[in-house]
């Protein structure tokens, strides 16, 4: 992964910038110090690491805009950081840039049931505003699986999902202000505890822009009142086309249910020998459907989907009758993750978005490609939405296997474009992806994208070297191309 | 390519030389109508060449919705029509950006499925006829009904795009998919961006399951106030609320909806949807739980359709075609205190929807109290929008919600990325932008 080359010219002041940032954030705010500075060298995305030159830790807003406004000036590259959690090495320091560090913003500042909302400062977790709210019966709905220990900056700044995005969207979603700063050290507001964008949906844009556009120092949410009940379906399908099709028939029937989680054998097999959550075997496609609301109609929606589930060969068919044994269905969904990690010494996390339909079509080619690499994958797929996480088992230890797992991982999200998908559902660009968004976009699409980046930062100092595999300058980016005067309809009778 | 069919110059003068001294002039409109995307950047690429400025128009229901602009030639996109893709199962539907709400609607009702977020139609409203609009429009302006508190904005439901920049440039945003993350949401800022950014050709939007079943339960005889909190206590509950409105007398008193009509008093209206047994049993616990505070009633199926409709396109005020009509949107715990801090006489109307956070509200022609409605949203925040008024007013007051001087900035430089030549739809949001 190639990074912008380092500025001499910046490393060279690196002491006097320092000392500079010292006078904004006093006392322990400001990290120089190599095994210090260590601990951000990198986040979720573990095979990139790069020490930053200069971490600063600010507390308050104020600070956050003369940080950015003398970073501005001085030609200073800024890396914003929540909690360092990403999977795509949206968090990612570099060598001339200073990275700014928000966990010190971990203040609830208002709860508001009567507008439904609560203002937190960004380096809240997820988790933690669920925690501040539950005791009333609210939630905060989206909920990425990191969600104990990922920000709720960090979701502003990727857009998080979780498993109940289809039916409570995604933190676009469930948004509905932020404070934020500028390079040039102005801050905005954008939303509040009222609805929709007073003009341009700023807002929108800035959810999942990656950390490329600005630093959120303030987040209003919504907040939701927790489902009366939940329920969930275990269900076993001998083929994944089966368990595709189940899915379908389920949105089919109008039923939108709070989670619909899938696996393939190879997870089920995995996620069973750590979790004993008792899955089934000997099948190859296992569902999980969650369903949550008012206590009639959850009962009456299980009975639905079993039945559809029948009707689609399922061979496995329970139902959770009670609270434990519904978080018993979703343990070995929910270690998946770590699960893959006890079979092999490493694994990648990979993350496109498919047309729900094509799944059958995206595993046979998966396995192929498998063949091929001589890498085993598993998969864990998001089958409400269409979101699936392929995790490719490789040893980093066996030289040449993390480049194999990555060109393996690559042509997977170029297939899942192929068949009309996305490169990423909810992890982001990063660095990860960003030489493969020429697959999915073209030159054109990209600079319109850029172009948005230009009206945020002019000189490219937030987060640089992400999301884009090419970052024009702005310069050229403003110029039009206008045809010379020439009417562009020469066949047109003028006159 | 078919240039006739892109081009229908008005006869403006006639004889040889008509088309450079129609453009000197400045007085007739030329209209370009493209059929294909290709072809409506060719006609922006036109507009750069010529320096033309150009009204994006979809099906034109809502032409006098924001600021009037010095636009010379209009870009009619509702020739780029139909639907290009629906997929049920996948709760996806792609159709050209002219193509007629009513169209799609239809097709989604066939199919049992919706548009979730309720889109209003202001056709009736702003002088016109119901049931005209394009989806590109109501995308391009953001709307949505009284199902917005639930199921979000028409943003939200905005998936994918492919646009003409001011650039005269075809890019495309988003995909097919519900969760995607991939680049910029260039979508979210097309939503709401009147067609000064871009004039979309294609979009897709994700669908969802028609609710089997409606119930909405009334309150009757509230004071602002009392209302607002009946419906603050319903969005609280884990009842699902999917409409919280409230009608003061002097509008209930117009619904052609008998329950709401003949109470002769406010009504508060709350909704919930879904399968039928567990709207059923909601809507008993609302009347449960509210039944203290007033008398209740419920409708069903037809009548609350009817009603919702009401709400959502702003019929109280369609009737009435000369007064003038903000959108204001507030904290939904605020819209009482803003409502009073308007003081708007006795000659203004109002009602509420989303819980009492957006407030529409009716005041007789020429008074159109910008002053107070802007300092009432101060302390609250919020933005207010004025939705109907005569071309002159909108010319005179600022229709949208003046920002702060950073914000404004980032937006002209937004603006200015698109379509620095200021081609589409010059100052329809902010004189200047």
């Amino acid at each position: 992964m190639r990074m912008p080359e380092p500025d001499q010219a910046i490393l060279a002041r690196r002491a006097e910038i320092a000392q500079a940032l010292s006078a904004i954030v006093p006392g322990e705010g400001v990290i120089v110090a190599e095994d210090e500075l260590r601990a951000y060298e990198s986040d979720g995305l573990t095979a990139y690491r790069q020490i930053p030159m200069i971490a600063v830790l600010p507390e308050t807003t104020a600070q956050v805009s003369r940080i950015l406004k003398f970073c501005h000036e001085n030609g200073v590259k800024v890396v914003p950081r929540g909690a360092g959690t990403s999977l795509s090495g949206g968090a990612l320091p570099l060598a001339d840039g200073v990275l700014l560090g928000l966990g010190k913003f971990s203040k609830i500042l208002d709860i508001d049931f009567a507008n439904r909302c609560a203002t937190v400062q960004p380096g809240v977790t997820n988790l933690g505003i669920t925690k501040a709210v539950e005791h009333a019966g609210f939630y905060y709905a989206p909920d990425p699986s990191s969600q104990i220990a990922c920000t709720i900056g960090g979701n502003v700044a990727e857009n998080s999902g979780g498993v109940h995005c289809l039916k409570y969207g995604l933190t676009a979603n469930n948004l509905l202000g932020v404070e934020a700063v500028l390079i040039d050290g102005t801050v905005i507001r954008l939303g509040g505890k009222h609805l929709d964008a007073e003009g341009y949906d700023l807002l929108g844009v800035l959810t999942g822009s990656e950390g490329l556009l600005a630093v959120v120092t303030e987040v209003t949410v919504r907040l939701l009142k927790a489902p009366e009940t939940a329920r969930a379906l275990l269900l076993g399908f001998p083929s994944s086309e089966q368990g595709g099709d189940c899915v379908a028939a389920v949105i089919g029937a109008g039923i939108v249910p709070g989670g619909m989680e899938m696996m393939d054998k190879p997870a089920i097999h995995a996620a069973e020998a750590f979790a004993k959550a008792g899955y089934p075997l000997d099948v190859e496609a296992l569902l999980i459907v969650e369903l949550d609301g008012p206590q009639v109609e959850v009962d009456l929606l299980v009975d639905q989907v079993g039945e559809i589930a029948a009707a689609h060969g399922a061979v496995t068919s329970r139902a959770s009758e009670s609270e434990a044994e519904r978080q018993a269905f979703w343990a070995g969904r929910k270690a998946a993750f770590p699960a893959i990690g006890r079979i092999s010494p490493d694994y990648y996390c990979m993350d496109g978005t498919i047309p729900r339909h094509k799944l059958p079509l995206v595993l046979r080619r998966m396995r192929a490609m498998s063949e091929t690499y001589g890498l085993r994958v598993a998969n864990v797929f998001h089958a409400g939405d269409g979101n699936l996480h392929p995790l490719i088992l490789y040893d980093a230890n066996e030289p040449g296997e993390l480049e194999r797992a990555e060109d393996f991982g690559a042509d997977i999200l170029k297939l899942c474009v192929e068949v009309g998908g996305v490169l990423t559902g909810e992890h982001g660009v990063g660095v990860e992806k960003r030489d493969l968004m020429e697959t999915m976009f073209s030159e054109t699409d990209l600079k319109h994208q850029q172009r948005v980046k230009c009206a945020f930062d002019p000189e490219a100092l937030l987060n640089p070297g992400k999301m884009f595999p090419v970052l024009h300058r702005c310069v050229e980016l403003g110029r039009v191309h206008v045809h010379g005067g020439k009417v562009p309809f020469p066949d047109l009778p003028r006159f | 390519m078919r240039v006739h069919a892109l081009f229908s110059l008005p006869p403006c003068g006639g004889g040889p030389g008509w088309g450079d001294s129609l453009r000197a002039a400045g007085v007739c409109m030329a209209t370009l109508k493209p059929e294909t995307p290709e072809q409506a950047a060719e006609a922006v690429a036109w507009a750069l060449a010529e320096e033309a400025a150009l009204e994006v128009m979809g099906r034109g229901t809502k032409r006098a919705l924001g600021r009037p602009m010095k636009a010379g030639n209009i870009l009619d996109l509702s020739a780029l029509r139909g639907i290009t893709l629906y997929e049920p199962e996948e709760l996806v539907l792609s159709a050209r950006a002219g193509t007629s709400l009513a169209e799609i609607e239809a097709a989604l009702a066939e199919k049992n499925q919706m548009l979730a977020f309720e889109p209003a139609d202001l056709g009736p409203l702003l002088g016109g006829k119901a049931g005209a609009g394009s989806i590109g429009g109501v995308l391009a302006c953001n709307l949505a009904g009284p199902r917005r508190i639930k199921a979000g904005a028409a943003r939200d439901h905005f998936l994918g795009t492919q646009a003409v920049s001011g650039r005269g440039e075809i890019f495309k945003s988003g995909g097919r998919v519900v969760k995607n993350v991939t680049g910029y949401d260039l979508c979210k800022l097309m939503a709401g961006s009147y067609g000064t950014l871009a004039a979309m050709t294609d979009v897709t939007v994700k669908v969802l399951p028609a609710p089997e079943k409606t119930r909405t339960v009334l309150l009757y005889g509230l004071e602002d106030a009392a209302a607002l909190g009946a419906l603050s206590q319903a969005l609280q509950s884990s009842h699902e609320v999917s409409g919280a409105a409230h009608m003061p007398a002097d509008i209930s008193g117009g619904s052609a909806v008998s329950y709401v009509a003949k109470a002769g008093a406010a009504v508060t209206a709350i909704r919930v949807e879904g399968p039928g047994p567990s709207v059923e049993h909601r809507a008993a616990a609302l009347r449960r739980d509210l039944g203290a505070m007033a008398e209740t009633e419920e409708l069903h199926g037809m009548n609350s359709a009817k009603f919702w409709t009401e709400v959502r396109d702003l019929r109280p005020f369609a009737g009435d075609s000369e007064s003038l009509v903000w959108k204001i949107s507030v904290p939904p715990a605020a819209g009482a205190q803003v409502m009073a801090r308007i003081a708007p006489g006795s000659d203004a109307r109002h009602y509420y929807d989303w819980g009492g956070g957006l407030i529409w509200l009716a005041l007789p022609p020429g008074a159109v109290r910008e002053a107070e409605v802007r300092a009432a949203l101060k302390a609250c925040g919020g933005h207010a929008t004025l939705i109907r008024a005569p071309e002159d007013m909108r010319k005179r007051v600022p229709v949208f919600q003046p920002q702060e001087p950073g914000l404004a900035a980032l937006t002209a430089r937004v603006k200015a990325g698109f379509d620095p030549n200021r081609i589409l739809n010059p100052g329809r949001m902010v004189a200047g932008v």
